[in-house]
C-alpha cells in the first residue's frame, strides 16, 4: 500500500459521494448532469488508485483501459443527456 | 524531492480536486459551475501524470476538460433563453427536510461500501493478477504500449461495443432533431488563429496516432485532438465544424466500428476466433483499426458538440432555426434529410 493510493483513493471516493448526493438533489438538468461526472471522475480516480504501483513501477493497464473507455463513455452520455434536456425544453416551449 | 514533499504535493492536488467539485456543485451560477468543471478536469489531468496514467491525462485534457467544456457551454447558450421560473420550480429548497437527509445517508453508505472496496483490493491484492498477463503477452500484441495493447487486442472487445455505445449516442443526439444554429462568421484575428491551429491540431492527432503504438496516445487521443479542430472550426463560423454530409457523413460516423468489425470478420475467415489477431500481422491490424477509429471518433465528438446533423449553407440554416414553423422551412428540413 502507498501513501499516493491512499490520498487519492479516498478523494475519489469523496467526489463519488459528493456527486451522487447532487445527483438527486440538484435542480436544473445541467446540474445533474455536472453530478454524474463528478461522480464518475471519482470512481475513475479509485481505479486508478488502486492500479498504481509506486514511482518506480510499471501500473497495471488493465484499469488505465477501462477509464479510458469511461471517459469517452461519459462524454457520449453527456452529449445524449444535454441534447434530449434541449428537446424537453422546446417541447414545453412549444405549448 | 523527499517523499514528504511528495506528499503534501498529493494532499494539496486531492484537496483541490474535492473542493473544485464541491465549489462547482454547490455554485448558485451555471457558468460559473461550468467554468470550475473545466478546471477540476484539468487538475486531475495533472493527477493522472501524477499516478503514472499518460494516456488518461491526454483523454481527460482534451475530452474530460476540454471537449465536455465546450458542450457544456454550448448547453448554457440553450439554458440562457429558457424562462428563469422553470429553474425556480424544480430548486432544492421544494424538498422535504427527511428527504435530503436520506439521500445523504444513502451516499455515505455507498461511499462506506466503496472504501471498504479500495482497503480490500489494497490490502489484499492478488499476486496473479491481469497486469502480469497482459506485461508477459505485449510482445505479441503487435504494440509496445500496454494500454493500447490491453484496448485494440487483449480487451478488444470492449473497445468495439463501446465505439457502439458512443455510435449509439450520437444516433440518439441526431434522432432528437435539428442541430444548434451555427454561429457568426467571426473576425480576423480569430480566423488567422484558427489557420494556425486547425493544421496543427490534425498534424498533433496524426503524430498522437502513430505513437499510440509505442508510447502515450492513441484513437481516442488523435480523435479528440481532430475533433477539437472541429470545434475550433464551427466558432469560427463553420456551422458543420468541417463535417461533411450525405453518406460520407454517415460513412465517418461507423468508421470505427466498421473497421473492427472487418477486421474481426476477416480474421475469421482465416480459421481464427472473432478479434484474434495472427501475431505477425497484429501490429498492422491495430494500426488500420484505430485509423479508421480516429475519424469515427472525431466525426462522432463534433456531432455531439454541434448537436444534429451538420448543415452546410449558414443562411438557410439560420432561417430553420428563427422560424421553424413556417411551411417553407418544413420542405427544407424534409430536403435535408
Amino acid at each position: 500500500m502507498f501513501t499516493e493510493q491512499v490520498i487519492y483513493g479516498l478523494a475519489g471516493i469523496g467526489l463519488f459521494s459528493l456527486g451522487l448526493r447532487m445527483v438527486f438533489s440538484a435542480g436544473a438538468l445541467l446540474r445533474r448532469v455536472l453530478a454524474i461526472n463528478f461522480a464518475g471522475a471519482g470512481l475513475f480516480l479509485l481505479l486508478i488508485a488502486v492500479a498504481y504501483q509506486g514511482t518506480g513501477a510499471v501500473p497495471d493497464p488493465v484499469p488505465h483501459a477501462l477509464v479510458l473507455t469511461g471517459i469517452v463513455v461519459a462524454f457520449s452520455a453527456t452529449a445524449l443527456a444535454l441534447a434530449l434536456g434541449r428537446r424537453l425544453r422546446e417541447l414545453s416551449d412549444d405549448r | 524531492m523527499e517523499p514528504i514533499v511528495w506528499m503534501l504535493i498529493d494532499m494539496l492536488l486531492a484537496v483541490a480536486l474535492v473542493a473544485l467539485g464541491w465549489a462547482s456543485l454547490a455554485s448558485k451560477d451555471s457558468r460559473r459551475a461550468v467554468v470550475l468543471f473545466i478546471g477540476f478536469g484539468l487538475l486531475l489531468a495533472l493527477v493522472w501524470v501524477r499516478l503514472r496514467a499518460p494516456d488518461i491525462a491526454l483523454a481527460e485534457a482534451a475530452i474530460g476538460a476540454g471537449l465536455t467544456g465546450a458542450l457544456l457551454f454550448s448547453a448554457l447558450g440553450d439554458e440562457a433563453g429558457a424562462s428563469p421560473a422553470g429553474e425556480q420550480a424544480t430548486a432544492p429548497t421544494s424538498a422535504p427536510l427527511w428527504h435530503g437527509v436520506l439521500l445523504t445517508v444513502l451516499s455515505m453508505g455507498l461511499a462506506i461500501v466503496l472504501g471498504i472496496a479500495f482497503v480490500y483490493a489494497l490490502g489484499h491484492a492478488d499476486p496473479a493478477r491481469l497486469a502480469d498477463e497482459v506485461y508477459v503477452n505485449l510482445a505479441d500484441s503487435g504494440v509496445s504500449n500496454p494500454v493500447t495493447g490491453v484496448l485494440l487486442n487483449f480487451r478488444a472487445y470492449d473497445t468495439l461495443l463501446e465505439l457502439a455505445v458512443m455510435l449509439a449516442a450520437v444516433l440518439g443526439v441526431l434522432a432528437l432533431g435539428p442541430a444548434r444554429p451555427g454561429y457568426p462568421a467571426s473576425g480576423p484575428v480569430f480566423l488567422a488563429l484558427t489557420r494556425w491551429l486547425v493544421p496543427l491540431l490534425i498534424v498533433t492527432g496524426g503524430y498522437l496516432l502513430w505513437a499510440g503504438a509505442h508510447a502515450p496516445g492513441g484513437a481516442f487521443q488523435a480523435g479528440a485532438l481532430l475533433a477539437a479542430a472541429g470545434v475550433l472550426l464551427r466558432l469560427a463560423g463553420d456551422p458543420a465544424g468541417g463535417l461533411p454530409r450525405g453518406v460520407a457523413f454517415r460513412g465517418l460516423l461507423v468508421a470505427g466500428v466498421a473497421a473492427f468489425l472487418v477486421v474481426g470478420l476477416a480474421v475469421m475467415l482465416a480459421g481464427r476466433p472473432f478479434l484474434d489477431y495472427p501475431v505477425n500481422w497484429a501490429g498492422s491490424l491495430i494500426l488500420a483499426i484505430e485509423t479508421a477509429a480516429t475519424f469515427g471518433i472525431a466525426a462522432t465528438l463534433v456531432t455531439a458538440f454541434v448537436c444534429g446533423r451538420p448543415e452546410q449553407r449558414p443562411e438557410k440554416h439560420r432561417l430553420a432555426a428563427n422560424a421553424r414553423v413556417q411551411p417553407r422551412v418544413e420542405a427544407n428540413g424534409g430536403e435535408r434529410s
